[in-house]
Order: C-alpha cells, then sequence, then structure tokens
C-alpha cells in the first residue's frame, strides 16, 4: 500500500431489490426447460438500470445525507441509452451539483469493480453505482440464474467522512479470453463451454488474491469473510470451495436474487457491511474477464452507520410475478395492448427546463402561505422556494384503477397522494397489484421510465407502497 | 369583480343539429354544411347575410378556414375557438357578444367534431410537446374519482351508488331514445347497466358519455331584431365562464365531491339572469354528464339539490323527464354523443326545441315555466373550465 496517500475507504453503501421476484419453477412449464429452485429478482416494466441506479444511489446518499461526491459513475451491461450517457439522469435525480462528474462505465461486467478501483485509487469521493438487467433466453441458464438489481458504494478518503471500512489491499489480473460474449444488438449473451473458462478464472483468481493478501500484509488466515462473485458459476463456486477452508465464504444471493451483473459486486459487498462488526477484514473477489480482489477493513465507524434499507430487509419483501407478465415485460411476449394512442415523445427542451421537477422532484412552496405546489408554480408576486419531495411519504387521498389509458403494462392504479407536510399530487402507483389500494395507505417515491416513444425513455416520478 | 352578463340583449333566431353519431360517411366539412344549412333555413337567413362566424372545434381543424372553406364564405370573419370540452359553448358565447356590442347585426356560432377517423375508442387530445410529467389518465379515470369521494363523505355504499349512477344512465338512455338525432337509441335497464364490468374505477362503459361525430349551429341577433326571424326566439339571460386554475388538483383539502368552478360559474350565471331558486325557476336544464358521476355532482354545484341529497333525488326521479325539473331530456352527452366542440350547441338546441314547444310530443317537457340551463365542462375534478347559459322565451 505504499503508493497510495491517505485512507481510502467506503463512507455510506446501498443496495437496491426490484419488487418483484420470479419463482424459478414456473419457468420449465412454460418454457420447456430450464428454471430450478428459488428465486429471482426482477426489475419493474417500469424499471431499467438507470432507475435501479437511482434507486440504489438515493439509499446510499440517504444514509449520509451530507456526503458531496465529486464523481458520480454507473456502471451497467444494459444501459438504457447508447451514445448518451446515462449516468447524468441519475446525477440529476439525486440533485448532484452541476460540477459533479457523472459517466458510465459500460459494457462488461467488470466494468463496476474496475470503476470502484478507480473510485478507490484517490481524488475526490466517488458515488460508484452498479445497476444490472439480466437477461436469457426463456428457459436458459442467464434468465433463471441471473438477477436484477443495482448497487451502490460511496468511496472516499478520511477527509470525506467517517469510513466504514478502510482499502488495505487489492490485486487484479487479466488476461485475454472468450469465455462469454455477446454482439451489441443482441438480447442474449452466449458462452463457452464452462471447462475452459472455469480453467483460465481460477489460475486469474489465485494470481489476484496472492496478490492483494500480499498488499495488505495479511495471510489468508487474516480475513475473516470473502466475497466470490462472477458471471461464470461454476469458476465462482470452484473458487469458494478453495478459500472455504480457510476464510468464511459470504452467501452470494443466488437462491434468493440470482447474479445481478455489474451490480453484484456492491451489492454483496453492501450486505456484507450490513453484518460486519468494526474491525473485520472482508475481501471482494471478482471473477470477471480477469479476476479483482479488493481487501478492506471495517472501522469502529461501521457500529454507528445506519443502512437506509438494508439488502437482508428488501430480501424479505418482494412480490410474486408469474412467469408470462416476466416474458412480456422483457419484451419476449408481445400483449394486446389498449387501444389508444401511444403518448407523445418527451421534448428535450421542455424536458430540460424541468429537470428539477420531472428527475429531482422538487416542487415549489410559497412562503406567504407556506403551501407546496406540485408541479412548482410559475412565480408571479413572491419569490418561491424550493420543496424537494423525492424524500418525503405520503398517503392515498383517494385512488382509481384505470383499464383504458395506455400503459406498457396495464391497467394503471392512480392515486391522489397527501404528502406529509403539505402538497397533492395525482400519482401513477407502482410495485403492487391494482386489488391491493386502500385510502390511506402509505405511500413513498420512487424514480421510474414512465413509457418509450421514439427511443426516448420519459422518467419521472411514481409512488409505492411503504413496505417497511 | 364585474360580470354584467347581457341579459336580454341577444337572441337566437335558429338552430340546426345533425345527428350525433358515427359519421363514417360524413367529414368535418360535410357535418358543417348540415348543420349550418338547417341553422340559416330556420332562421330565414343566407350565409350572405350572416355577418360574422365563430367556430368551435377541439381538435377537427385549425382557424376559421375550417368553416369558410365548406361554406364559400367570401370575405367574412371567422375565429376558430377552443375551450376544451365547452368549445361549443364557447363559440355561441363569443358570437353573442360581438353582437351585443354592436358590431354585427347577424352571427353565426356552429361546433362541430370529427372524432371517429382517430381509429380509437374515445377522445383523444392532441399532443402538445411536453417534459414528459404530465398525466396519463383517461377522463373516464379522473372523473371515477367522484363516486367513491361521495359514497364516502355521504354515506351511500358501493350497492347504492352504482344503483345511482346506473339510474343516471338509465334515465339519460331512455330519454335519448325518444331522439331520432342521439347516438344511442336503446333504452337500459338500471339492472343491464349495473351488470358491465368496469373500466375505469367503479365506472363501466355506461358510464361514460357516447363519443360521436356531429355539428350544430345558431344564428344570434340582437333581440330588439329578433322578431323579423322567428316569432319564438330564444332570448339569452346569462352566459358565465369559468376557467379553473387547477388549484384542486393542489389542494388537499378538495375532496373531489365538487367542481368548485362549476359553483362560481353557476352563480355568476344566477346573477346574470336574476334567478334566486333555479330548482323552481327552470324548466329543464342541459348538463355535461361526460360521466354519471358528473351528473350526480352537478346537481348540487348547480343548487337543483342540496349537499348530498342529489343522490336521492335522482332515485326518487326528480331529473327524469317528467320530473321536477327534467336533466338532459335530449338524452345528454351519455345518449346523445359527444362531439367535443358541438356539444355546448346540442344542449341549446334542446332548450330552442324544448321551450318553443318543438320538441317531438314523446319527449316534450311541461313549460310553464319559461328558462332552461345548459351546463357545459371541459377538463377533470380540479382542473377544469365551466360554462353555464340561461335561455328564455320571454324578455324579463
Amino acid at each position: 500500500m505504499a503508493t497510495r496517500q491517505g485512507r481510502r475507504g467506503i463512507l455510506s453503501h446501498a443496495g437496491y431489490l426490484p419488487y418483484r421476484r420470479l419463482d424459478r419453477s414456473g419457468i420449465a412449464p412454460v418454457a420447456g426447460t430450464g428454471g430450478g429452485r428459488g428465486t429471482r429478482t426482477v426489475a419493474g416494466f417500469d424499471e431499467d438500470t438507470t432507475t435501479m441506479a437511482v434507486e440504489a444511489g438515493r439509499f446510499a446518499m440517504r444514509a449520509l445525507p451530507d456526503a458531496r461526491p465529486g464523481a458520480l459513475y454507473l456502471s451497467t451491461t444494459a444501459p438504457a441509452y447508447l451514445d448518451k450517457t446515462n449516468a447524468t439522469a441519475v446525477h440529476a435525480a439525486l440533485r448532484l451539483g452541476s460540477e459533479v462528474v457523472a459517466a458510465d462505465f459500460g459494457g462488461a461486467v467488470r466494468s463496476s469493480v474496475a470503476a470502484l478501483r478507480a473510485a478507490l485509487g484517490g481524488g475526490e469521493a466517488v458515488l460508484a453505482i452498479g445497476s444490472d438487467l439480466r437477461t436469457g433466453l426463456p428457459g436458459s441458464v442467464d434468465e433463471s440464474g441471473g438477477g436484477d438489481g443495482a448497487s451502490a458504494l460511496l468511496v472516499g478518503g478520511d477527509e470525506d467522512g467517517a469510513l466504514l471500512a478502510e482499502l488495505i489491499g487489492q490485486g487484479s489480473a487479466t488476461e485475454e479470453f472468450l469465455d462469454r460474449w455477446r454482439t451489441p444488438g443482441d438480447v442474449r449473451s452466449k458462452q463457452w463451454e464452462e471447462k475452459f473458462g472455469e480453467t483460465r478464472y481460477l489460475a486469474l483468481g489465485e494470481q489476484a488474491w496472492t496478490a492483494a493478501l500480499k498488499d495488505a500484509g495479511l495471510g489468508a488466515d487474516g480475513v475473516d469473510r470473502v466475497i466470490v462473485t462472477g458471471p461464470h458459476t461454476r469458476a465462482v463456486g470452484s473458487f469458494a470451495k478453495r478459500l472455504a477452508g480457510t476464510v468464511a465464504v459470504d452467501d452470494d444471493l443466488a437462491a434468493s436474487v440470482g447474479y445481478t451483473g455489474a451490480a453484484h459486486p456492491g451489492l454483496l459487498l453492501s450486505g456484507a457491511l450490513d453484518a460486519a462488526r468494526p474491525g473485520q477484514v472482508i475481501a471482494l473477489v471478482s471473477l470477471a474477464d480477469g479476476a479483482d480482489v479488493l481487501i478492506l477493513r471495517t472501522t469502529p465507524e461501521l457500529g454507528a452507520f445506519r443502512a437506509a434499507r438494508p439488502v437482508a430487509t428488501q430480501l424479505g419483501s418482494g412480490g410474486d410475478l408469474p412467469y408470462g407478465k416476466y416474458l412480456s415485460w422483457r419484451g419476449f411476449l408481445t400483449v394486446e395492448p389498449p387501444r389508444r394512442p401511444e403518448p407523445g415523445r418527451v421534448s428535450a427542451s421542455a424536458a430540460n427546463r424541468s429537470v428539477e421537477w420531472k428527475f429531482g422532484f422538487v416542487g415549489s412552496r410559497a412562503p406567504s402561505t407556506g403551501q407546496v405546489q406540485l408541479p412548482p408554480a410559475v412565480q408571479l408576486d413572491e419569490v418561491l422556494e424550493a420543496a424537494p419531495m423525492s424524500e418525503i411519504r405520503g398517503r392515498v387521498a383517494t385512488f382509481t384503477v384505470d383499464r383504458l389509458a395506455y400503459s406498457p403494462s396495464p391497467p394503471i392504479v392512480f392515486a391522489v397522494v397527501d404528502f406529509d407536510g403539505g402538497g397533492r399530487l395525482p400519482l401513477e402507483l407502482t410495485d403492487l397489484d391494482a386489488a391491493d389500494v386502500h385510502i390511506g395507505d402509505r405511500v413513498e417515491m420512487t424514480f421510474r421510465k414512465l413509457f418509450t416513444v421514439d427511443g426516448i425513455h420519459n422518467y419521472f416520478w411514481k409512488a409505492r407502497p411503504v413496505r417497511d | 369583480m364585474a360580470s354584467h352578463g347581457i341579459k336580454d340583449r341577444v337572441a337566437i333566431v335558429g338552430m340546426g343539429c345533425t345527428r350525433f353519431t358515427e359519421h363514417w360517411d360524413k367529414g368535418t366539412d360535410e357535418l358543417l354544411a348540415e348543420a349550418a344549412s338547417d341553422a340559416f333555413a330556420s332562421a330565414g337567413v343566407t350565409k350572405e347575410t350572416v355577418d360574422a362566424y365563430w367556430l368551435g372545434t377541439a381538435m377537427s381543424g385549425m382557424s376559421g378556414m375550417t368553416l369558410a372553406k365548406p361554406l364559400h364564405l367570401e370575405g367574412k370573419p371567422v375565429s376558430r375557438v377552443e375551450n376544451m370540452c365547452a368549445t361549443g359553448s364557447e363559440a355561441l358565447r363569443q358570437a353573442a357578444y360581438a353582437v351585443a356590442s354592436g358590431a354585427y347585426d347577424i352571427a353565426m356560432a356552429i361546433g362541430v367534431e370529427k372524432v371517429k377517423d382517430s381509429g380509437y375508442q374515445g377522445l383523444n387530445g392532441f399532443p402538445i410537446p411536453t417534459d414528459g410529467t404530465n398525466r396519463t389518465l383517461t377522463a373516464a379515470a379522473m372523473f371515477s374519482m367522484v363516486a367513491p369521494a361521495y359514497g364516502h363523505k355521504y354515506g351511500v355504499d358501493d350497492a347504492q351508488m352504482r344503483e345511482v349512477l346506473s339510474r343516471i344512465a338509465s334515465k339519460n338512455h331512455a330519454n335519448g331514445a325518444l331522439n331520432p338525432r342521439a347516438q344511442f337509441r336503446r333504452p337500459m335497464t338500471v339492472e343491464q347497466i349495473s351488470a358491465m364490468k368496469p373500466v375505469a374505477g367503479t365506472l363501466n362503459v355506461f358510464d361514460c358519455s357516447g363519443v360521436a361525430d356531429g355539428s350544430a349551429a345558431a344564428i344570434v341577433v340582437r333581440a330588439e331584431d329578433a322578431h323579423r326571424y322567428t316569432d319564438s326566439p330564444l332570448y339569452v339571460k346569462a352566459l358565465s365562464f369559468v376557467a379553473g386554475n387547477g388549484t384542486g388538483l393542489l389542494d388537499p383539502d378538495y375532496d373531489y365531491t365538487t367542481f368548485p368552478e362549476i359553483v362560481q360559474c353557476g352563480q355568476d350565471a344566477y346573477a346574470q339572469a336574476g334567478i334566486t331558486d333555479p330548482r323552481r325557476q327552470l324548466a329543464m336544464a342541459e348538463v355535461h354528464d361526460c360521466f354519471t358521476p358528473t351528473e350526480l355532482v352537478l346537481m348540487e354545484d348547480l343548487g337543483f339539490s342540496a349537499r348530498g341529497t342529489a343522490w336521492k333525488e335522482v332515485l326518487a326521479g326528480a331529473f327524469d323527464l317528467h320530473g321536477d325539473l327534467p336533466v338532459n331530456p335530449d338524452g345528454g352527452l351519455k345518449s346523445f354523443g359527444h362531439p367535443v366542440g358541438a356539444s355546448g350547441l346540442r344542449m341549446m338546441f334542446e332548450a330552442w326545441l324544448q321551450l318553443r314547444r318543438q320538441a317531438p310530443e314523446e319527449r316534450q317537457i311541461d313549460t310553464t315555466r319559461k328558462l332552461a340551463l345548459t351546463h357545459n365542462l371541459g377538463g377533470y375534478p380540479g382542473e377544469m373550465v365551466s360554462f353555464v347559459s340561461i335561455l328564455g322565451t320571454e324578455l324579463g
């Protein structure tokens, strides 16, 4: 660790699991093959890697509201846009300052660990977010073994806040070999015969593991727990088994969540930090087109940290999704839409003018009356104050179920929401079934994609039931 | 605030109205030509002797040329107006004020909508480029929130509310069945309507107005000139318009059981016309029954029933064709159909027929009282425009 200046590590962390769960036993009766035991997480029809990144980012920032990251990195293998940066929408939803850099680390699973390494390397505080949708053809291993989710790690030095875990060693190994691949535009990845990739990953993993331990000045017995993750299930299992003799290996959430790609290293690390005690050494091993090992030691400050929504809590709160609905949400099954015209595409200039409202969910407040105006009112006779509402909860004043309106997944459940402390807005509800809504229900805000027209994603906020 | 009105200064002396239906064989031009020709003939005027025109259409055409072209008007001023579903009433309001001002002697107000060329059911607004954060809810869903709110506030349980709403629809279907110009001419029982599957909240398709093509027109002149054209003119007693500012959507005290814009608009109209007891003074009312809960709430907002009592009066038949105050004797939006730009003038057409005792015998109402009200709205609970007119056959 001689080359690094000052301590560097994790300031805050969060995972985000979408509400819906697909029971893998529902796959084979339809697809004729595939499936298995347990569940996987499924992003809502109104979620993509950008919206899930926002949710994870909000959780991480909520736990440390005074943090001021200088950069936002978004890593995904399933970007909502190509050519256009996706991190800027996350940046807007998190209301980061315009001086904060927002950039995508895209394409391969390894990008999220690479972004984390870059963030740990020094400089300003970085919010490193991994977010992924894992899709395979119906009946495939990628379909049943994949999961959707996001994770956010706020990385910095002592000058940025109290470190929860300090980086004490790292090692990497890189080699060109073909294990899995997807050509741009294809809906699924393909994989070479597993045993070949396994030989490469075990060798590269060993190399990186040894280098990281040396960097940390530890023997393997100095590591309390290890996280092993990567897209190659067999290699991950074999490598974990090798280490299991000397180190406690964390559950990789394969049975309940599935492998969430670029989100997974951060998701497992967040879960590990939720469960860890101060003074423990945690190693993260990522096997993805090479191997990366990061070794962290938790600090005394860990005990005072309160996660906004621990991964374990989210694991316990999910709703079933039938396989047919999953297929239609993923675009594998085209269902007859309501016979209504598609909405118009979003105006770029109009969206830019209202970026604080559309992405940040900031209304206005009239100082004279205290009334909260959603959307923000036009300034006339008095200077209005900003009223940030994304973290404010509310209750359902009344609601309706619209079976006629255009929606990517009808029917639309709409509620008039009264926010705590003032403000009212009719909002679409999400992450629930139409029969489950009642007047008086508590709701919280969530960043979603309303629809996509002309390839333009229309991001805005919806309300979902409070479940904690 | 001054809202003086133009009581007894302007009269309607001729009207025309097409059938409202799915006119697959007629376009905007043909519908306009038919309604205009009927109105010209009704008043005994020609297109040349009409000095100025106001055309109401929400989405079937732009500018006054939409009317000037099919009527082959030469050198005439034609204004196209739009005020959501109250567009037809707005056209009449502008024409009446122009005549009252002395600027013109004879004006035509005409409304039209060709909605059935869109390929979709229901009404579909034209897309204004936005930031994408506006609601995408249908009007049916927006108005569906009124029914449970009303039931909750006044202790009407779900089954009773269903019966009340079906009763309103059934009444309007019964009236429409007697009207050759109406879109739907089949009577529907309360049981039949209640048995339908919901499409938005608890509302089913029979709680929703018909969607039709159509056109309606009126010729207006100064009141003192009216008898040159007809022995039985219809005098304009009041024209009121209120455009809401959308505060209902923001206001946590707004409970979806009333439409404040309509309360204001009704009070203004009654003041203009000198009406103190609408329930006893009006012979009839044509109201904007876009959805059955709308008609229910309108009975209270327009002062026909005390708050929380309209549902009982609906069940008792107070607003039936031969009830205490006939409401929508022509079948209303529910069964006459709703070509957006034409509906406001269609309501006045029914007042024109009824108060002058020219309605077909089977639906002619009692005309001991000499005043009719038309009410036309656009928008949704919490954010709407409202129009109310009072028309009468006698001066003073």
